[in-house]
């Protein structure tokens, strides 16, 4: 690839590297290896190494959910990732979720983002990149049938979980949102599903 | 004639910025050569560092220094004594921070962190709080500036001889701001020149604070929160990091940035104190109260005097002859305390608005009359004449919609359900703000304050009142918010940024506007420009009691084999002047609402006495409301058309939903249950364990 980058970035790399291992990771679509200190999370990868300070950190404990991304089509807490555990992930942070604009010269928010704009659901906006990719996620599991707590239990399994505003608040449960913005959080991925 | 925008359900102008990653919050500055920083927190309660042992976190790959009370630049004595950090050796509560390494990673200043050895001479503490608390004193003040006791009538002979009496206690326990974005400061220096990013509620205050720490001129330092994760008080004025992070880029010559640990946060950026209250209502067969008499008890910390001003409301809130609150404020081995959301509002509405629903059940008589019947007049406390109250209007508002006419409890399987009352009020705070407005000559209008967005929508409202003040459309005008080298601004909080900022913004727009209509030919090329100072004014005492009112309602389940508490529904109605924006008004009345919700059922911290910790210190253990806490919530208001506010007429909107939101789910709960909890939150053990089902 051409737009492949070696990054042993002077932030990363000024570190003395007694523990350092070459990764592959590629974010949003793009190849980048880099040598990462073995203590270094996926979060901190994407935001100190890469600058996609769309992922939040809100706790670095797996307790918030603002620094949710997408590894291979999956949510995960990023900052419970150890980066060099994932060489050859496929990454999707928020800013990888904007298309081409019709006109192919600017960034075209993804439904959902859309979504968030047009219900205002979000005030500060510091957990709001974790929570789009949250839903993402979210949609996926339920689309693939994954059953929730609150999913009926006679419910056939592999077959698609509808997701009603319960079925989408406790999916969404893993992030916390302390401005309160949750009825229009869900009201916003009510309106890409219908 | 442009039509008026003020009002209008306009769209957030950051908003595209932030759903879509690019809005850059403190931490995400990321100037060339940035290092890191991590705190050490003190691991006793009380003492003195005694030895600092640094070698092993030296021998730290990556780690540039550590910064004890040894080597630590000296500053000039703050105010505030929780920023005199690395100072001196003393240790005034546990989680104080002793020592900073900087490294040039993030791993290699926690590593740096976890290496350093500190030895202490440790003292006895004390850290539990009673309501007999022998060290316990009514302070000159509370929070807010509010004498700490007021005393009219008789209130103790006046409660003695009444038909019908309430006495009860209740306890808010300390409760924790958490906003998602941890507080955070990214600090460099140019010679004797700072700038800081950071997460602040009012970087003014910041700036200001920083120059006198550093003995520099206030245009040597700029401080920017372009962009903040929420603050609910505990960024009003500036915390350790923003010091530390300054010291240590001072200290190592690079770009600093510190973001607090979670864990670290409840011990250094302040909580909402624990509220102890004895409320005692004395009132006749017919409802009307005769006597109140509200007495809190709260800790504040060795080195601060914060009292939260919890009895204050009931000086406003009710039409009682004889009245009586008083503060008593405990100075205990803690952590201190400092504004959390509603500060004095938010605990002492709970109190008093779950003593009035014992009142009502003491009487038989429904909670929602009980407060119509002690509508008072005139401001009890003050005497003066309300500039507006429509507490009565939220009311009956509230209840039509809620169909509280039907709201017998019921019993749905292993649930009892029910609904509560409750009254919301807050008073209308208002701080003198400077702006600037702009006519540029390519037809824009440019606006300049350093107001803050914390969340709230600044940028966009104060677009709007700018717009209507120039008669121009909402897209000709841009705004500048967030730095502290623009006209200079008051602070987010006290719920009193919009009424503040928006009306130094109208002043500076009116000006520009006679401006302009005088001005003949083309605009220079610089434009024309106006500036607006409403000191004097803003501030200028009123003859008028002026505060926002609200009801809430509330609908619970309770189970009775578990002892969950769930909301069903929560109903608001305020009335706050002209709401400016109704889009972003719904979404702070909803958030403030969930918070109340979050203090009525999952938000709890405890002091260890034995450690003199937070029990709960990160978010795991100290629950805020999640996504499947909380249900569909309905927020309505009754539009006032009050003249004695600002220019636009408009209340402060950030804190009246917390206010009252506990108090209507607790008494949603005896409703359903017929037990009276009056201890917070209401988790399943508490419930369980005082159910009388
Ligand atoms: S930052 Fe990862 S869950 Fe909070
Ligand atoms: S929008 Fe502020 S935390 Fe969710």
């Amino acid at each position: 690839m051409g737009d492949s980058q070696h990054l042993q970035g002077e932030r990363g790399g000024a570190s003395a590297s007694r523990h350092r291992t070459d990764t592959t990771l590629r974010v949003n679509g793009k190849p980048h290896q880099l040598t990462l200190d073995h203590r270094r999370t996926l979060l901190d990868v994407v935001r100190e190494d890469l600058g996609l300070y769309g992922a939040k950190k809100g706790c670095d404990h797996g307790q918030c959910g603002a620094c949710t991304v997408l590894v291979d089509g999956r949510r995960v807490n990023s900052c419970l990732l150890l980066a060099v555990t994932l060489d050859g992930s496929e990454v999707t942070t928020v800013e990888g979720l904007t298309g081409e604009g019709p006109t192919g010269d600017g960034e075209q928010p993804h439904p959902l983002q859309q979504a968030f704009l047009d219900r205002d659901a979000f005030q500060c906006g510091y957990c709001t990149p974790g929570q789009i990719c949250s839903a993402i996620g979210a949609l996926a599991e339920a689309a693939a049938g994954h059953p929730s707590r609150v999913t009926d239990p006679r419910a056939p399994s592999g077959r698609a979980v509808p997701l009603d505003r319960d079925e989408i608040r406790e999916r969404l449960s893993g992030n916390l949102c302390r401005c309160g913005a949750y009825p229009r959080i869900v009201d916003a991925v009510e309106d890409v599903i219908a | 004639m442009v039509s008026t925008v003020v009002g209008a359900p306009v769209e957030r102008r950051e908003g595209l910025e932030k759903v879509t990653g690019s809005a850059r919050y403190a931490a995400e500055h990321a100037p060339p050569r940035r290092v890191w920083a991590w705190p050490v927190p003190a691991t006793v309660a009380r003492g003195t560092v005694t030895a600092v042992d640094t070698a092993a976190a030296m021998e730290q790959p990556g780690v540039l220094t550590v910064l004890t009370h040894r080597n630590a630049p000296r500053l000039a004595e703050p105010d505030d004594a929780t920023l005199a950090v690395l100072q001196n050796p003393r240790v005034p509560h546990r989680g104080w921070f002793v020592a900073l390494v900087v490294a040039e990673t993030l791993e290699d200043a926690r590593a740096g962190a976890a290496a350093v050895q500190v030895s202490y001479e440790p003292e006895e503490h004390d850290v539990s709080l009673t309501m007999t608390h022998p060290g316990a004193y009514v302070p000159e003040e509370a929070n807010g500036g509010y004498p700490a006791a007021t005393e009219q009538g008789d209130p103790e002979r006046a409660f003695a001889s009444s038909a019908v009496q309430v006495d009860a206690d209740y306890r808010v326990p300390p409760l924790h701001n958490h906003p998602m974005e941890p507080h955070a400061s990214t600090a460099q220096w140019d010679g004797d020149r700072l700038l800081v990013h950071t997460s602040s509620q009012g970087s003014t205050a910041v700036q200001t604070v920083l120059a006198g720490l550093f003995r520099l001129p206030e245009d040597g330092v700029t401080v920017v929160a372009e962009h903040v994760g929420g603050g609910f008080g505990s960024k009003g004025t500036p915390r350790p990091d923003v010091v530390l992070a300054a010291m240590a880029a001072r200290q190592t010559g690079r770009p600093v940035t510190l973001a607090l640990p979670r864990r670290h946060m409840p011990a250094v950026v302040g909580h909402r104190a624990p509220t102890l209250h004895r409320v005692r209502l004395g009132a006749e067969p017919d409802g009307r109260l005769t006597s109140l008499i509200h007495e809190v008890t709260t800790h504040t910390s060795r080195i601060k005097e914060f009292t939260e001003q919890a009895a204050v409301p009931a000086r406003t809130m009710y039409a009682a002859a004889h009245l009586r609150t008083v503060h008593r404020v405990a100075p205990l081995d803690v952590p201190s305390p400092s504004w959390m959301r509603a500060p004095g509002e938010a605990p002492g509405m709970y109190a008093l608005e779950s003593a009035m629903d014992e009142l009502a059940c003491a009487l038989g008589m429904d909670p929602v009359e009980l407060r119509i019947v002690n509508e008072p007049e005139t401001e009890p406390h003050s005497g003066k004449p309300f500039s507006s109250r429509h507490l009565v209007e939220c009311l009956r508002e509230g209840a039509r919609r809620f169909d509280w006419a039907h709201r017998a409890p019921r019993t749905a399987g292993p649930l009892r359900i029910g609904t509560g009352v409750a009254a919301a009020m807050y008073p209308v705070l208002v701080q003198p703000s400077t702006a600037s407005a702009g006519a540029c000559p390519d037809g824009t209008f440019l606006v300049r304050i350093n107001a803050t967005d914390i969340g709230t929508g600044s940028r966009t409202v104060l677009a709007q009142i700018a717009a209507d003040a120039l008669g121009v459309p909402l897209e000709r005008v841009r705004t500048e918010v967030g730095r502290s080298d623009l006209p200079s601004a008051s602070l987010a909080g006290g719920s009193s940024g919009t009424a503040s900022w928006g009306w130094a913004v109208h002043e500076a727009c009116t000006r520009l506007t006679a401006r302009l209509a005088t001005h003949t030919g083309p605009l220079p090329p610089d434009g024309l420009d106006a500036h607006a100072d409403t000191a004097g004014q803003a501030d200028a005492d009123s003859p008028w009691a002026r505060h926002a009112f609200g009801a809430h309602f509330a609908e619970v389940a309770v189970d009775t084999v578990t002892g969950e508490v769930r909301a069903r529904r929560l109903l608001g109605v305020f009335a706050a002047g002209h709401i400016l924006n109704a889009r972003t008004a719904r979404s702070q009345f909803v958030g403030g609402m969930t918070m109340g919700l979050g203090m009525a059922l999952t938000e709890g911290s405890t002091m260890d006495a034995a450690f003199g910790d937070f029990t709960q210190s990160d978010l795991a253990s100290y629950h805020v409301p999640a996504h499947a806490d909380v249900p569909d919530i309905e927020v309505h208001w009754i539009d006032e058309d009050d003249p004695h506010l600002n220019p636009m007429g408009s209340k402060g909107i950030g804190e009246i939903g917390i206010v009252g939101t506990a108090a209507a789910i607790g008494n949603a709960v005896h409703h359903a249950t017929g037990t009276r909890y009056r201890e917070l939150p209401l988790t399943p053990d508490r419930v369980r364990r005082g159910a009388g089902f």
